[in-house]
């Protein structure tokens, strides 16, 4: 017993150094840092666009920046940048972890649309679905996942942006379908009945349906089914485009006040006008994001099939709206899954 | 103040209980009182509607049921291996006693991704567990070909453990294990083999010493035991998240409400689920501690 008390307090010894020399490297920062609050499947892209957007800063200005990166579920990090993780920008996947930060605090100009091009969105996704290698069940557009007894993997809307993309993709084509929210409602009920599973995020429905084998389809964003199709290889995954999508566009924001007060506005305006010069686009499609420059959405054209895609704020109504109405508790997400 | 001071042998308890009091509201009093205040910003019939909604209340019968489940196994499970670790001397005794621990230090997603892999449908025991009934069957036949009349009745038996609340209760048994087998441990370590032979000198047979001697002395610490799995089993998130299929009121566990709940920038309603699970937790931990103190007073006396 003595010797277990002797491990421990040795154990509490290590972690406390462990902390110092953790939290250390935080105050030997010298030079002009950015901090870049994005979310989670964005943390590839910045890898490769930072070293790029630091030696076209030095080969403009002869100034060195350091571009910092923290990411996360979306809403989470959004939450910490309301409670004082000092971003100069955010990078998310959804308007509505911008918009929450005007809300509270003002920390974001609430025209953040229009400081940038494209409603401040560099690159674009959209909701496709991933089938087993050749198609088994025939599935080709939204109506196909409604049959009864077919399996569909789908992230969490609570939880995930891809999951509230993935279903609002097929409320939208219902609804321009049937005209009617009675019916969408009826569409996405029967859709989200065939659903076994709901994981947290992305990353882990891709992982039932790949690695665990569950469900005859995948619904999740192109970038991430490019992605797996190219780690699993083409033999075992399919990849099906339906007749129409959404357009899943990740928008960007300065955070204003935090910017202000170090003063690294104009770097952090720099830095996510950067994001839609060619350099950055390019790598942007090589992520397999859909790129806003029409010359390099050409020259990616092979990887990105043309797909009608619409816009959630010009279809069906503003993101606040959209979270009122169906994702918060009580709203027709809720009254479908809890009544299935 | 002066009498309880005189009587003091060891000399400090001023400043220990200062530093006692001072540390443990740091760490646990104030965070937990924010949370509690946070939530105090809802009207009381708010707060009701928000922590009696029926998703969330099919969410504290899956957390609390699984986790008291779950620390139940524990203790009868973390018993014999700490009573086998303890009581019998073997090749690779030092190794088992380490790898008790690793449910410590495994980041729990990783424990929770390594046993959906295990038990889903492709995984190394779900293939068998999902057809559970056809394989008893086929093997039954293969041994008496006179039973193949059970095989219908047998087909349809299927135990589905990933994405399903049974799998809750596996993650939460795997990650309880070693507080159990931890408390139960040293207290074993101390309780000598003279009293089990004095109880068999006695003309007591095995199963009478086991329950007179053994089990009263052991008790307190597996209560311990019990109670720490089960606190540690009703917070978790991590594992579990990947096992359960988060269905609604099926398998969501509490936290997850809670988490969903955050990520809709609910702060208040998070924070109302919180301190019901906090008050529901303490209450119990409460009534297990209770517990402990009488059965410690009862094997005094009997002593």
């Amino acid at each position: 017993m003595g010797y277990r008390m002797a491990t421990w307090r040795r154990l509490a010894c290590a972690a406390s150094v462990a902390c110092c020399v953790l939290l250390a490297p935080a105050a030997a920062f010298a030079d002009t840092t950015l901090l870049n609050v994005s979310y989670d499947v964005s943390r590839e892209l910045y890898k490769d666009i930072n070293p790029a957007f630091v030696a076209y800063w030095k080969a403009k200005t002869g100034e060195t920046v350091t571009v910092n990166q923290s990411h996360g579920g979306s809403s989470k990090q959004a939450l910490s940048v309301i409670a004082g993780l000092e971003a100069d920008v955010v990078t998310m996947n959804q308007p509505t972890d911008i918009d929450i930060l005007v809300e509270q605090g003002g920390l974001v100009s609430a025209e953040w649309r229009k400081r940038f091009p494209h409603d401040a969105t560099p690159y674009t996704t959209t909701s496709v679905f991933m089938v087993r290698k050749g198609n088994p069940k025939g599935i080709k557009d939204w109506d196909d996942l409604t049959k009864p007894g077919l399996q569909v993997i789908v992230p969490n809307p609570k939880t995930s942006g891809n999951g509230r993309y993935a279903y609002l993709a097929a409320w939208g084509y219902a609804l321009r379908k049937t005209k009617s929210e009675a019916a969408a409602r009826e569409f996405v009920t029967k859709l989200f009945a065939n659903v076994p599973v709901l994981d947290g995020g992305g990353r882990g429905a891709t992982t039932t349906f790949t690695q665990r084998d569950v469900g005859d389809v995948l619904i999740t964003f192109e970038n991430e089914a490019i992605a797996i199709g190219g780690e699993l290889g083409a033999d075992k995954l399919d990849l099906v485009y339906p007749s129409l999508s959404i357009d899943a566009s990740a928008p960007v924001a300065v955070v204003e006040k935090v910017a202000d007060r170090r003063g690294t506005g104009m770097l952090a305006t720099a830095y996510l006008e950067f994001l839609f010069s060619p350099q950055a686009q390019e790598i942007i499609a090589r992520h397999h994001f859909r790129p806003r420059d029409e010359r390099v959405l050409q020259k990616f054209a092979g990887r990105f099939p043309a797909i009608k895609m619409f816009n959630v704020e010009r279809t069906l109504g503003s993101w606040a709206e959209m979270q009122k109405k169906h994702f918060a508790d009580g709203g027709i997400y809720d009254q479908i899954v809890v009544n299935r | 103040m002066a009498s309880v001071r005189a009587h003091r042998v060891l000399p400090g308890f001023g400043l220990s209980m200062g530093f006692t009091l001072t540390y443990l509201s740091l760490i646990v009093l104030i965070p937990l009182a924010a949370v509690f205040i946070r939530s105090t910003s809802l009207s009381l019939p708010a707060f009701w509607e928000v922590v009696t909604s029926p998703r969330v209340m099919a969410s504290y019968r899956l957390s609390f049921g699984a986790s008291l489940l779950a620390a139940a196994i524990n203790v009868v499970f973390g018993f014999l291996l700490a009573w086998s670790l303890v009581r019998y001397r073997f090749p690779g005794r030092r190794i088992i006693d380490a790898l008790v621990d690793l449910p410590f230090a495994l980041p729990t997603a990783v424990a929770g991704i390594a046993l959906t892999a295990l038990y889903a449908r492709n995984g190394w025991f779900g293939q068998y567990l999902e057809n559970l009934g056809g394989n008893v069957a086929a093997a039954l036949t293969d041994l008496h070909p006179g039973s193949a009349w059970l095989a219908p009745y047998l087909n349809p038996i299927s135990i589905k453990v990933a994405y399903t609340p049974l799998g809750v209760l596996v993650a939460l048994v795997f990650i309880g294990l070693p507080f159990v087998v931890r408390t139960v441990q040293p207290v074993l370590e101390d309780l000598d083999t003279e009293l089990e032979e004095a109880a068999a000198s006695l003309g007591a047979r095995r199963w009478q010493t086991v329950r007179r001697v053994v089990i009263p002395t052991l008790l307190p610490a597996l209560l311990t035991g019990f109670a720490l799995a089960f606190a540690r089993a009703v917070g978790e998130y991590g594992s579990v998240i990947f096992i359960a299929g988060n269905l609604p009121m099926v398998s969501e566990i509490t936290p997850l409400i809670i988490i969903t709940k955050l990520e809709q920038y609910d702060y208040v309603g998070a924070t109302a689920v919180a301190c019901v699970m906090l008050a529901a937790s303490f209450a119990l931990l409460l009534v297990i501690n209770g517990l402990q103190g009488w059965t410690d007073r009862r094997s005094a006396k009997v002593r």
